[in-house]
């Protein structure tokens, strides 16, 4: 009982100053400072005047602050919201098929009365470690399927991810089985278990897996460099690719307005990148714990 | 006697349990559950499995108007070509190598240190704002992770030739330099996976039992003392586990960045070429896909054993985390 005190006493106390402490926090705070510094630098880049970058380089502080490149941006929006659209079909669709198809698979592999189980989960398993590379890969989604500048290309190839498979079948797998088998008496078919109980009891497993899927395919582009060349497809990433790579291409997208202006280049291409990436990034930080969570499952086998 | 039946055969305990169907709703079921895994194996058929079988144009003078298995076998010259004499074959399974192994021992060593830090002040609420700040680069994506890179790297105004200025040495072009590249790329993936990696190791470390500190401080044993010899030994089995596993796949190269952090600059490749990038390179440039495909080939075959190898000794010291 005093013990029992004790330790909850020493959990609550504050910890004295040493030393040694105010180091771990210094250290940690550089740390934590040196991974964010290239997103303050990039954002710094894009509200500096670009006559000024080009003479004195980047800094971490905006120099001469001014929001012309957003206005600039804003003011010929037609691709970047085009690649907006893309990313978002992709994203969405990739999501939500990628979860269902990967979560039946998942309960089908969880299924005790499922004979078949052990093939099929080898079926699934043998991909984790043996694959047939790129090259024949291209070849047949680009010319057996005959999916060229074709939005399906964006979607469809990366979709099952065998790992995420095997922990939908894991969290199955680990169910109140007295559940199901209630819902079987009461007559509930295989479709109606999964869709019914299995579902929403593992809602939290989906929500990770769903967002590993989202993160995944809002940052792909190698598909998009593979399979698509209409600029109409290209995805957030895959723009911004071809704006860094090329800057002709920056100017085409605004060709319409500025033939005779000078564009301006580097702090350009940076407010490019806090539009194209930053509002996702913003989400994906107060989402952090989902993605804990997905690390920390620790065993996903079966 | 039924607890002590199931404590006994754990393993039986699916998603019915003891609960046995009549037959003919086990025909019912099966059907159904076939049907359920339809969506997914025809997918892993269309895009995992057919491609297993193109692997074969790694041994035929690859020709796009004649297709896979129209084009004409020359048996083992793609790979007397790429891996004899004058090929770089080597010198990209090389790459390959020292690039994961330089990421999988600086990963570790960084993520390991993060997570005893962050473990230090861990109830504190500014450790939850420095594990967040760490995790962060996770979210970006390679693209972005390059132009990150550009804005230090670049002769003209990036942030090191300026810091080098300071300092009074003459700046340096980077993207000319290939002796650099690998610290550069060890630097940013560690920077970019620190953060991811460490979260592991400080579960591992949260899930050791506060009873040994305990009784370690009332022996007397100091904070440095503590991790010595109680978190670092509860800690190897785990850290030897993720280590394995990624070496198992120490043959597959990380394309994204690498042709992002790279790009098409043949100045960097004598440092950099990996296979993924040299395979990726000649898809899309109609480069030899003879000889893509044998460097794929090899890519796949060795890294099938290697995995098998790696799973194996996973198993040994920890199964719950094997692969399988």
């Amino acid at each position: 009982m005093a013990q029992a005190q004790a330790v909850v006493r020493s959990v609550r106390r504050r910890k004295p100053f040493s030393v040694g402490r105010a180091l771990i926090h210094i250290g940690l705070a550089v740390v934590g400072f040196l991974c964010i510094m290239p997103m303050l630098l990039v954002i710094s880049t894009s509200l500096s005047d670009d006559l000024l970058v080009a003479r004195n380089g980047l800094s971490l502080l905006p120099q001469g602050f001014t929001t012309y490149t957003y206005d600039f941006i804003l003011s010929s929006p037609a691709q970047l919201l085009r690649s907006y659209g893309v990313t978002l079909i992709v994203t969405a669709s990739g999501t939500a098929g990628g979860v269902l198809v990967s979560a039946l698979m998942g309960y089908a592999l969880a299924h005790r009365e499922f004979k078949l189980r052990g093939v099929f989960v080898f079926i699934v398993v043998f991909t984790m470690l043996f694959n047939g590379g790129m090259v024949p890969t291209y070849l047949i989604v680009r010319g057996t399927l005959g999916l060229h500048d074709n939005i399906l290309a964006l979607i469809l190839p990366t979709m099952i991810i065998p790992w995420y498979i095997m922990m939908f079948r894991t969290q199955f797998s680990s169910l109140p089985h007295e559940i199901m088998e209630s819902a079987k008496i009461d007559g509930a078919g295989e479709w109606r278990m999964f869709f019914q109980i299995a579902m929403p009891l593992s809602r939290p497993w989906l929500a990770t897996i769903g967002l590993m899927y989202i993160l995944k395919y809002w940052n792909e582009w190698i598909p998009a460099m593979m399979y698509i060349e209409d600029p109409k497809l290209f995805p957030l990433q895959y723009l911004l690719q071809a704006i860094v790579r090329n800057a002709q291409f920056l100017r085409s997208m605004a060709q319409a307005m500025t033939t005779q202006v000078k564009l301006p280049g580097l702090s350009l291409q940076m407010a490019m990148v806090v539009v194209a990436a930053g509002p996702a990034m913003f989400v994906f930080m107060f989402l952090q714990k989902y993605f804990v969570r997905g690390l920390t499952a620790g065993a996903v086998k079966g | 006697m039924a607890i002590a039946v199931e404590a006994k055969r754990p393993e039986k305990r699916g998603l019915l349990g003891r609960f046995t169907l009549g037959r003919r709703d086990k025909v019912i079921t099966t059907t159904n559950v076939l049907l359920m895994c339809l969506p997914a194996v025809a997918m892993l058929i269309v895009f995992n499995y057919l491609p297993m079988f193109g692997l074969v144009i790694a041994f035929k003078d690859y020709r796009f108007a004649k297709g896979i298995f129209g084009s004409e076998w020359v048996g083992l010259n793609n790979f007397r070509f790429i891996f004899g004499g004058a090929g770089s074959g080597w010198r990209l399974v090389w790459h390959t190598v020292f690039y994961n192994l330089i990421f999988i021992f600086s990963g570790m060593v960084g993520s390991l240190a993060l997570a005893f830090l962050i473990n230090e002040v861990h109830t504190t609420r500014a450790s939850r704002v420095y594990q967040a700040m760490a995790f962060l680069p996770h979210f970006v994506s390679w693209v972005v992770v390059g132009i990150f890179a550009n804005g230090f790297l670049r002769f003209d105004g990036g942030i090191v030739n300026k810091f080098l200025i300071l300092l009074g040495i003459e700046p340096l072009y980077f993207y000319q330099r290939p002796e650099y590249w690998p610290y550069i790329l060890a630097a940013v993936n560690l920077w970019k996976g620190v953060g991811f990696g460490s979260i592991t190791y400080m579960a591992g470390m949260l899930g050791i039992d506060d009873e040994f500190y305990e009784a370690a401080q009332i022996d007397g044993a100091n904070r440095w003392q503590q991790i010595r010899y109680i978190t670092v030994p509860l800690l190897i089995p785990l850290i030897i586990t993720v280590t394995l596993l990624s070496l198992g796949g120490i043959f597959r190269g990380n394309l994204e960045m690498f042709q992002m952090m790279i790009g098409n600059n043949p100045l960097l490749y004598s440092t950099t070429d990996i296979i993924d990038t040299f395979v990726f390179r000649s898809l899309l440039t109609l480069g030899s896909l003879g000889l893509a495909s044998a460097a794929g080939f090899f890519q796949s075959v060795v890294g099938l054993v290697m995995i098998l190898a790696t799973n194996w000794l996973v198993r040994t010291v920890n199964k719950e985390r094997a692969l399988y």
